[in-house]
């Protein structure tokens, strides 16, 4: 490329350049709801002139295949992007994998025709581009296979698992290594794909469900970089822009997610949470808990008049957010002031429960985050908690033996009232009992989190 | 060769760090969409397959070209379109109510 730099190649660079400030000016526009939409239409104004200015590029010889794979993507991608709310973790993860298939498989087509005379840094590039693009391929479809279900959502785990997953990797290191040193062996480069590959699925299996929002913006950041060594291959300022970008938005977003869980990145890949405690569950018989029928609840919602609603991810499986949005209208009209308080981990992928709230219709200024609700909860007449169950466990607070002991979580046994909607008193996700269930202010309202919210709303003489 | 990869990495840590610093200040509130636009963004990978499938220098390239075109090219609609969704049901109390 460098030998004639045609005057098509300046138009196209010239392009690139314009395209990679539209997709800075994209996220920096993301920032707030009231800009986000314009950095959408930036990214696809980006988006657009980038694969345009690429259609000139003097070595394109034949359209033909392009034009069907552009046309076959989109046939892909519209249905992608219509899914309904709830199933957006698995698409996202899905949308993972489709990016670093993208980057895999012309990370490969790249090294054939080069090799065997790679330069050592190009070859370490590429390395790079296949392992990290195989492993979040791989890894990414089985995380969107855990989320639909068509997986199970609990951590598989064996003996020595982590040994084996770090042999794999340093086999696949210690390859790419000689391959750099010695670009003819071309035989190993399929070994590195197909370990990578396995690694990515090895990495995934033994991490549970609670784990996810961790886990998809791992991958993401994963996406991210092999993008951008495929920026490093084919020399696309573009492509390392890009990838550097996403890399790091992946990144930001693991580290709020470890955070909001008192975790390290390690602990998250290796430490296989969500395994049933035995000795935990196995201890005590049944405590006494205190429940309500819906017309006591909805009494006693009535009569509040500052209400917390603390959404989890049981209340997207139950897919009760549109009830729930009738109960706010409910309680609205009668005057009690109603927020949501959002943890950074409810749901399944980080902003999982706005996205919900917000396709519900309840309006985003009353979604509040943690760190700036949890100072109200004392003033709180009634916490609700639909379908939450560890972000709410006041052990991770006190009980220093609890596996989420220091997790950050909605201090909701502090509001005079809580009532929990839950189906039965079995412990949530990752089986560890929630001392809150027992407290001497808490309700249980027992039932499915729809047919229960839609019970309270009937009492409050609104919805249908 | 050797200046290109300097000016490459330069351009690789400089993004990386507008990234952090861009995306820091993105509310909570807009974490998903967020990831599926930088997923969209992302798949700007689609022009590196589309050189290697116009260039026609193997047909062993151009396959995996094409579907490399495919999976990315749904990653920039689907991720797109489902952000735009997204945001559009991101509304305020104050206008309408």
């Amino acid at each position: 490329m460098p030998t004639e730099f045609a005057g098509s190649q300046y138009l196209i660079e010239g392009i690139y350049l314009i395209a990679s400030a539209l997709f800075i000016l994209s996220l920096k526009w993301m920032s707030s709801p009231t800009t986000a939409r314009h950095g959408i239409l930036a990214g696809e104004i980006g988006m657009v002139l980038a694969i345009a200015g690429t259609l000139l590029h003097h070595g394109i010889v034949d359209y033909k295949w392009i034009i069907i794979g552009l046309v076959l993507g989109s046939g892909i991608g519209v249905p992608l992007g219509m899914v309904q709310m709830t199933a957006v973790p698995q698409r996202t993860a899905l949308s993972h994998a489709f990016g670093a298939l993208c980057v895999t498989l012309v990370g490969t087509a790249e090294f054939y025709l080069r090799s065997p005379d790679v330069p050592k840094f190009m070859m370490s590039v590429l390395s790079l581009e296949v392992i990290l693009g195989g492993l979040t391929f791989t890894g990414s479809l089985i995380a969107a296979g855990k989320l639909q279900e068509v997986l199970p959502q609990r951590p598989i785990t064996y003996k020595g698992q982590n040994l084996v997953n770090l042999a794999l990797f340093a086999v696949a290191i210690t390859l790419a290594v000689y391959l750099v040193l010695h670009p003819e062996a071309k035989q190993f480069f399929p070994v590195i794909v197909g370990i990578a590959l396995v690694f990515g699925v090895f990495l995934v299996i033994p991490i549970g469900g609670a784990d996810m929002p961790t886990v998809i913006s791992l991958l993401n950041s994963y996406a991210g970089l092999s993008a951008a060594a495929m920026g490093f291959v084919l020399n696309s300022k573009l492509l390392i822009i890009a990838g550097a970008l996403d890399g790091s938005s992946g990144l930001i977003l693991s580290v709020i997610m470890c955070k909001a869980m008192n975790r390290s990145f390690t602990n998250v890949l290796f430490g296989a949470f969500g395994q049933v405690q035995p000795s935990a569950a196995a201890g005590e018989e049944a405590k006494p808990v205190r429940s309500a029928t819906p017309e006591e609840a909805a009494a006693i919602l009535a009569a509040a008049n500052k209400v917390v609603v603390v959404p989890g991810y049981g209340m997207a499986v139950a897919q009760a957010q549109h009830k729930v949005r009738e109960l706010y209208d409910a309680l609205t009209k009668k005057g009690v002031d109603v927020r949501f308080a959002i943890h950074p981990v409810a749901g399944r992928m980080p902003g999982h429960m706005n996205v919900l709230l917000a396709e519900a219709d309840i309006p985003y200024d009353r979604l509040i985050e943690m760190d700036e609700i949890n100072g109200d909860f004392p003033q709180t007449d009634v916490a609700l908690v639909i379908g939450a169950n560890d972000v709410t466990n006041p052990a991770a607070r006190t009980d220093q033996s609890s596996p989420i002991f220091g997790m950050p979580i909605l201090d909701v046994d502090k509001a005079h009232t809580v009532m929990v909607i839950k189906r039965s008193m079995n412990p949530g996700f990752a089986g560890i009992d929630n001392p809150l269930y027992y407290l001497e202010n808490n309700l249980m309202l027992f039932g499915d989190a729809k047919q229960f919210v839609g019970a309270i709303v009937r009492e409050l003489g609104g919805g249908h | 060769m050797g200046s290109n990869l300097i000016d490459a990495l330069f351009v690789f840590m400089l993004a990386a760090f507008i990234g952090f610093e861009v995306i820091r200040h993105v509310s909570p509130l807009l974490h998903t969409p967020l990831m599926s636009l930088t997923n969209a963004l992302d798949a700007i990978a689609v022009v590196g397959a589309i050189v290697l499938v116009g260039e026609k220098k193997s047909t062993f390239a151009t396959v995996l070209g094409v579907i490399a075109i495919v999976a990315a090219t749904s990653n920039v609609v689907g991720g797109f379109f489902i952000t735009d969704r997204m945001l559009r049901m991101f509304k305020s109390s104050r206008p309408t109510k």
